[in-house]
């Protein structure tokens, strides 16, 4: 009998080891035969620790559980499914789950995450097998033709990067995966690395068979060492079971995969700074052209994409391209997996075909805001992403409709926000984010965004306001033109589209500027100069 | 934690310089082993690379991640991204701040903890975060903070 307890770190962060524990000690108490599985996360935070016990009729889920409940759990017979305060039913059954359409997701927080065998009972490996069956044109067709779109954030079609790949002629070329997932309300990457890795690795090594690659990279944020220790043993066992090396799954065919960490720098999300990184060097923007396409990792060819985008190729692959794209809406096909953050009562993650509106995900998954109080604002794709007002909200969650409007999808973060915030605040942070994070390259994000901080204190102390504002947005003008990548060229959104939505926020009465300021890292006097 | 020992420093360099790319994974090694990342590495990795020292001096300061010195005995890492905004995270990182008499990137005058800033740890859904000694912790309010400071003060 087995009793399922995350180990993903969300899960961890409420407690879930400390469940664990007391789990075990009252299997060992009660000399029952019980094995405790560390599954990953199933995406609905405000229940982890979520427990789930199989039963005969299926999985049933207990939460949020502490170690405290944990005997009261035995003593009510939790172990057969029995009732309890804290019973959800069984798992399937939650609406919040059952009204989504995982693919990507299909087995995340059902399997041990590094149990092969539990991978490939489950549809695990299928795509490579179909995929060994194509010519690397059809592998790479097929993924066009599926419509997929990178999830990273800028919704490139990933097959016709992988034809440009394919095409360039090299002794050596690279798959990377970008796994910096630096926006914040993101963790979708996350939590399928923790909690399905070996999806990744499938994904990664179609890639290499479809571009002809046959070594591979993940570049992974340093603040996450969960996932890290997960993808190192996950490729480990890949290794061992033939699945990665120099004949994967016994077709003859070469692919490595290791794992690389960042080191605190949310640019280095940026392709092209992400392979300055992994090569060693200090992470700055690299002019394109050369695309990494063309000329990426090492200077060879490259394909760089998103953890899901990754992640997501082998069920296009096993089920087929027509069945992937018979999800979502307009040119936005397939699903999306939204992040559900910040002041949210049901945060978690949803994944949907693409189409369903910013209010049906805060509403009808989200259920409105934490605190209770009102809706304000939401920030959807992260740090560049625009502030959007409630007059928004019936925006639906697609790549062109979101641009309509001046917002971004990005990597399908939403951060709600309740009627405390002050959007001058939140400008002023976009500003003082980029400045930090600027790699330094170009003027109009390295000062621009300094001075940018600068002119929105002013404007929050009263200074000259009027003429302020317009000295901010003159500066917004110049970063969205003069920036060399979209930290700068991006920031603007999230400013502008706060002055645009709430501007009662920057008429409030005088407050002075702040005393003390974070002072970017790169401007920080350093013993080492 | 070890002490800074040249030695083992030049052992672990070896060990990864033959990586393609191998100055990241040299420097978090380093860092994993002493804390901090002392100029005296600066150059032997240089040499051991076939780079110029600049050149490992500029990536050492170009992330936020690497320290120049030994931090406090325990690392309190503080999300203030967006979504822990929207929860509160200003008010708890000041009332920890105020409590330990340490802003962020300051380490205590006691040695006991340094305080760190970061800028997201997938754990929006569970805001405020904070990760610390690599622990993670979420829906962290000011009372949660002091309790996990007092805890591990108390087994201290
Ligand atoms: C400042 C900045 C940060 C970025 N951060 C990330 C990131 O953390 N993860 C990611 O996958 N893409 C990020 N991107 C997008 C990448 O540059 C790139 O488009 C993406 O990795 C391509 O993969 P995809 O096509 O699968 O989305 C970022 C872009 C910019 C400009
Ligand atoms: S916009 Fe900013 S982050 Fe991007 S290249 Fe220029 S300085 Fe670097
Ligand atoms: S690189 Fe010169 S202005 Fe951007
Ligand atoms: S913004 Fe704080 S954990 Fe993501």
């Amino acid at each position: 009998m087995k009793v399922f307890v995350p180990c993903d770190m969300a899960a961890l962060s409420v407690g879930a080891d400390a469940v664990a524990r007391a789990i075990s000690e009252q299997v060992a108490a009660r000399r029952l035969d019980v094995t405790v599985v560390r599954n990953g996360s199933r995406g609905m935070f405000w229940l982890e620790p979520l427990v789930e016990v199989e039963t005969a009729k299926g999985r049933v889920a207990y939460g949020p559980v502490t170690a405290e409940s944990v005997q009261g759990l035995f003593d009510a017979g939790f172990l057969e499914g029995k009732a309890h305060t804290l019973c959800l039913g069984p798992t399937e059954e939650i609406p919040y789950l059952k009204k989504q359409e995982r693919l990507t997701f299909a087995r995340c927080g059902i399997v041990d995450p590094l149990s092969l065998s539990d991978y490939v009972s489950r549809d695990g490996y299928k795509g490579l097998q179909r995929a060994l069956t194509m010519t690397p044109e059809a592998l790479v067709e097929e993924v066009t033709q599926s419509g997929l779109r990178g999830r990273g954030g800028a919704g490139f079609p990933t097959g016709i990067k992988w034809k440009t790949v394919l095409h360039a002629a090299a002794d050596q070329k690279y798959i990377v995966c970008n796994a910096d997932e630096g926006d914040s309300g993101t963790y979708a990457d996350r939590m399928i690395m923790e909690g399905d890795p070996f999806v990744l690795i499938e994904g990664m090594t179609i890639a290499g068979f479809a571009v002809g690659a046959t070594s591979g990279y993940i570049y992974l944020r340093s603040e996450y060492p969960h996932a890290f220790k997960t993808l190192k043993r996950a490729i480990a066992i890949a290794y061992e079971k033939g699945y990665l090396g120099a004949d994967v799954a016994g077709s003859g065919k070469h692919f490595d995969l290791d794992v690389r960490l960042g080191a605190g720098a949310y640019i280095c999300g940026e392709e092209t700074s992400l392979l300055e990184s992994l090569e060693g060097k200090r992470g700055q923007i690299r002019p394109k052209p050369p695309l990494p396409a063309i000329e990426g990792l090492f200077g060879k060819p490259t394909v760089v994409n998103n953890v899901i985008s990754l992640a997501t190729v082998p069920i296009i692959l096993d089920k087929g391209a027509d069945f992937y794209k018979d999800f979502g809406m307009g040119r936005s096909r397939g699903t999306l997996t939204i992040q559900l953050a910040g002041n949210i009562k049901y945060g978690g993650l949803v994944e949907k075909a693409f189409g369903i509106t910013l209010r049906e995900a805060i509403y009808d998954f989200g259920g409105g805001t934490h605190s209770g109080r009102s809706f304000r604002a939401v920030q959807v794709g992260g740090p560049l992403g625009a502030y959007f007002p409630e007059s928004l909200l019936d925006t639906p969650l697609d790549y062109e409709a979101f641009a309509a409007k001046k917002g971004l999808v990005g990597h399908g973060g939403i951060v709600v926000f309740d009627d405390t915030v002050d959007l001058a605040r939140q400008a002023r942070f976009a500003m003082e984010f980029c400045a930090i994070e600027s790699c330094g390259k170009c003027t109009p994000c390295r000062i621009g965004s300094t001075r940018g901080v600068e002119v929105i204190d002013r404007i929050i102390a009263n200074q000259d306001r009027m003429k302020n504002l317009e000295v901010l947005d003159d500066l917004c003008e110049l970063m969205l033109d003069g920036s060399l990548c979209a930290l700068g060229g991006l920031t603007p959104y999230p400013v502008l589209s706060a002055v645009q939505h709430f501007p009662e926020d920057f008429d409030k009465p005088a407050v002075p500027p702040p005393p003390a300021q974070m002072a970017p890292k790169g401007q920080e006097s350093s013993s080492w100069r | 934690m070890q002490p800074w020992d040249t030695d083992r420093a030049s052992s672990l360099i070896q060990e990864l310089q033959q990586l393609p790319g191998a100055l990241l994974p040299i420097l978090h090694a380093l860092q994993d082993e002493f804390g901090y990342v002392d100029q005296t590495a600066v150059p032997l990795i240089a040499e051991a690379l076939n780079i110029s020292k600049a050149e490992v001096h500029g990536v050492i300061s170009f992330y936020h991640d690497f320290r120049h010195e030994l931090p406090g005995r325990h690392i309190l890492k503080m999300c203030r991204a967006e979504s822990c905004q929207s929860m509160g995270c200003d008010r708890v990182i000041e009332h920890v701040e105020k409590r330990l008499g340490a802003k962020l990137g300051e380490t205590t005058a006691d040695g006991s903890f340094t305080l760190d800033a970061v800028y997201c740890l997938g754990n929006c859904a569970l805001s405020p975060a904070v990760l610390l000694d690599g622990k993670p912790y979420g829906r962290v309010s000011a009372q949660v903070a002091d309790f996990l400071i007092d805890d591990v003060r108390r087994r201290a």
